[in-house]
């Protein structure tokens, strides 16, 4: 390909985001939303939960009522069809089997057996006269070619309903036969009104509810709302009310409050970094600077200058170095790299260590003790906890006087983890001063005199911390003996209550 | 040597350009991606100090990575002021051969460049490194001066092949402690010098003339015969 295609191709993949970078659909939805609803309603998500409750209440409200319909006014209909049904089929077989007398005979059979008295029989003859059964006379209203009719009656100076079947016999004959169906045509009158109330009540009960459920929604979600507004505005104390159910809102309260301490933790954390920025790198940088302006002004000749510039360059990269540190210290605690812990065995890279500071020990005059288990298993970042133990080698090396001996010691046990101890015959740490010995730039009264940046035990505390373990510092009479202790498997625990001990 | 660097600021570039050249190199220097790919692509380079932040729409992880997939395999430094773990496993991921962080000192990139740039030369697979009369077989693990045979420890047998393998060129304490030891950080303790100067015990010391030497403000470097 030659450079300018390959150029362009570059650019191509570089202008790939579209120039406006907003998502289209969803100015569409909003849109869209906007016409069928008011729009400041629609956004209210409590809102739309309220609707989204009524709807569901209304369709299984609607479901029960048909169904209940279908099963008790709709069964009874198909009943009383299905009995009309088997009458006229009876019956025609009789007709059919022993002539008109044997149908009458039948017809008085059946209504002499019949003991809701609700049925109804009609023979006519072809001019529509009455011959058996026990209405008075042909329905007046009723035409000849209707199968299925249903039809006022009159029966012992009652009023009522009936539903009837008409049917052709042979011989032009004319039989009707049905039943009476007041009682039922009131039931389901009955019904009726009692679903139009109930749907009536269940409007009501819908919106209740609707309404109650944004209220509640509303009420949860003001209180989170009001603290993430206050946070916003600056009152990092404030915390979202835990109501002590236990429920999902008390899950989500509490996991924003942890959220929030952490938040809490980290703006501490970058406020006493700024505040050591601001004191601690200070000095090296005032020296860099005193020494430049001094050569500038006083140098005598070119040797001088050159010295003058060098040592401020090497001031300057002591600055670098504390920056470096305090950025790794930083994107350790950020705990970012957690994804990359992988399981692997310390006691090699243990030795390793020991090999490359045995040596400077042992031109130090100073002995390095070395007890590393066969097998450490470990899971973790390999990089890290390597740059720990040489920080505390780093340290113990510094401190040890001449003669004295350094341990490095390592076990590993499946239920309590990756056990690293580092101890030396230095003047070790007050008691009083333990506990801060870990804070970023503290140097202790004995480490005054020596060089280093007070961030060594710094970035150790905030590897085991990532590395869910702790970091305790004992006395090792005399001396300092630093316990690195490392989660195993994975297993992530908060520190002892006691970070240090004598 | 042919070297290209790519890199917006003016003070740093220029700075770079004066030192390489002064180390004898041929430089080549643009302040733009864009520029940047279209030299590296279409011209000869034995190294490339590539700056990942750069104008111009191209910036330096998308050169490396168009330069690498035509199959370019010219060797690469990157020089950023972008330091974390996961940047720099970024550079590397995106083809490059070398990380190092701004601020750093020239001899550093120096020594570095010059070490890519001799390790693009593609010397297959030796079995033997000779310097001098400094002798070492990589199979048998063996090293030999003068005939005289010299027992190592494996880590420093590992510090010595470093040299070796770099001879003639200055390696600075932190190469050593990526490429000997595979560390990633710099110790307090001049724990380099250390082992350096173990290793002198065993390979200078019996012999008339030394072929470590340090070199100041940079690190050291093994040199068969006297400058």
């Amino acid at each position: 390909m030659s450079p300018p295609r390959l150029l362009a191709a570059a650019a191509a993949g570089a202008g790939a985001r579209p120039p406006n970078g907003r998502p289209v659909g969803r100015t569409w939805r909003r849109r869209f939303s906007a016409a069928v609803l008011p729009r400041r309603l629609l956004r209210s998500a409590s809102v739309r939960f309220g609707i989204l409750y009524a709807g569901i209440f209304g369709i299984s409200a609607l479901a029960l009522a048909v169904f209940l319909w279908w099963s008790t006014a709709g069964l009874l209909d198909r009943q009383t069809d299905a009995a009309i049904n088997a009458d006229v089929q009876g019956l025609s077989e009789r007709y059919t089997e022993g002539g008109l007398l044997a149908l009458e005979e039948t017809i008085e059979q059946r209504l002499a057996g019949n003991v809701d008295d609700d049925a109804l029989y009609l023979l006519a003859d072809p001019g529509l006269r009455r011959m058996a059964g026990n209405l008075e006379h042909w329905p007046a209203r009723m035409p000849l070619d209707f199968a299925w009719d249903e039809l006022a009656i009159e029966r012992a100076g009652i009023r009522g309903m009936a539903r009837v079947r008409q049917f052709q016999l042979a011989g032009g004959f004319h039989l009707l036969v049905g039943r009476d169906v007041e009682v039922r045509r009131q039931m389901a009158r009955l019904l009726t009104d009692a679903l139009l109330w109930s749907a009536g009540v269940m409007l009501v009960l819908g919106t209740v509810g609707a309404v109650a459920v944004r209220g509640l929604f509303r009420l949860t979600l003001a209180d989170v709302s009001a603290t993430a507004a206050a946070i916003s505005a600056g009152d990092l104390t404030r915390r979202v009310r835990v109501s002590g159910h236990g429920d999902e809102f008390d899950l989500l309260a509490e996991t924003i409050n942890d959220m929030l301490d952490r938040i809490g933790r980290l703006m501490d954390g970058v406020r006493q970094v700024s505040n050591s920025i601001a004191h601690d790198l200070r000095t090296p940088i005032t020296r860099a600077r005193v020494r430049l302006e001094d050569a500038a002004t006083h140098a005598q000749n070119e040797t001088d200058l050159r010295a003058a510039i060098e040592r401020a360059v090497t001031d300057l990269d002591g600055v670098v170095a504390v920056f470096q540190a305090l950025l790794r210290i930083a994107e350790i605690e950020a705990g970012a790299r957690r994804s990359a812990f992988a399981p692997f065995d310390l006691a090699p890279v243990l030795l390793d260590l020991a090999d490359l500071y045995g040596a400077v020990a042992e031109e130090r005059g100073q002995r390095l003790a070395v007890d590393i288990a066969p097998a450490v298993p470990a899971i973790g970042d390999r990089d890290m906890i390597q740059q720990a133990v040489a920080n505390l080698l780093d340290n113990a090396l510094k401190f040890t006087p001449e003669g004295g001996v350094i341990q490095l010691s390592a076990t590993a046990e499946p239920s309590q983890g990756v056990h690293i101890v580092v101890a030396d015959q230095g003047p070790g740490i007050p008691e009083a001063d333990r506990t801060r010995a870990t804070e970023r730039f503290f140097r202790g009264e004995s480490a005054r005199s020596t060089p280093g940046s007070g961030l060594g035990l710094t970035l150790v505390q905030a590897v085991v911390t990532l590395h869910g373990g702790w970091l305790r510092l004992e006395d090792n009479h005399p001396g300092l003996r630093a316990e690195m202790r490392i989660a195993a498997r994975g297993r992530f625990e908060g520190p002892p209550s006691v970070k240090a001990s004598s | 040597m042919r070297i290209l660097v790519v890199e917006d600021d003016k003070d740093v570039a220029g700075f770079i350009v004066k030192g390489l050249k002064e180390a004898g190199h041929v430089v080549e220097h643009t302040d733009n991606g864009r520029d940047g790919l279209f030299l590296a692509a279409s011209e000869n380079f034995d190294a490339i100090v590539l700056d990942r932040m750069l104008p111009g729409g191209i910036d330096g992880l998308r050169l490396l990575e168009t330069l690498r997939g035509q199959n370019n395999n010219t060797p690469v430094l990157i020089l950023s002021a972008l330091a974390q773990v996961e940047e720099r496993v970024r550079g590397l991921k995106a083809g490059s051969d070398d990380y190092l962080t701004k601020p750093f000192a020239f001899a550093e990139l120096l020594a570095r460049v010059e070490a890519l740039a001799r390790r693009g030369k593609g010397e297959g697979p030796t079995t033997k490194l000779v310097a001098g009369d400094l002798e070492m077989d990589l199979l048998s693990r063996g090293v030999k001066r003068a005939g005289q045979k010299i027992d190592l420890q494996p880590r420093e047998f590992r510090l010595l092949e470093y040299l070796m393998r770099h001879v003639g060129q200055v390696v600075t304490r932190t190469m050593l402690l990526e490429g000997v030891w595979d560390y990633h950080f710099d110790p307090q303790t001049n724990v380099i010098d250390v082992h350096v100067s173990r290793l002198r015990q065993k390979v200078d010391k019996p012999f008339p003339t030394p072929l470590i030497h340090t070199i100041r403000n940079a690190g050291y470097m093994l040199r068969a015969e006297q400058p």
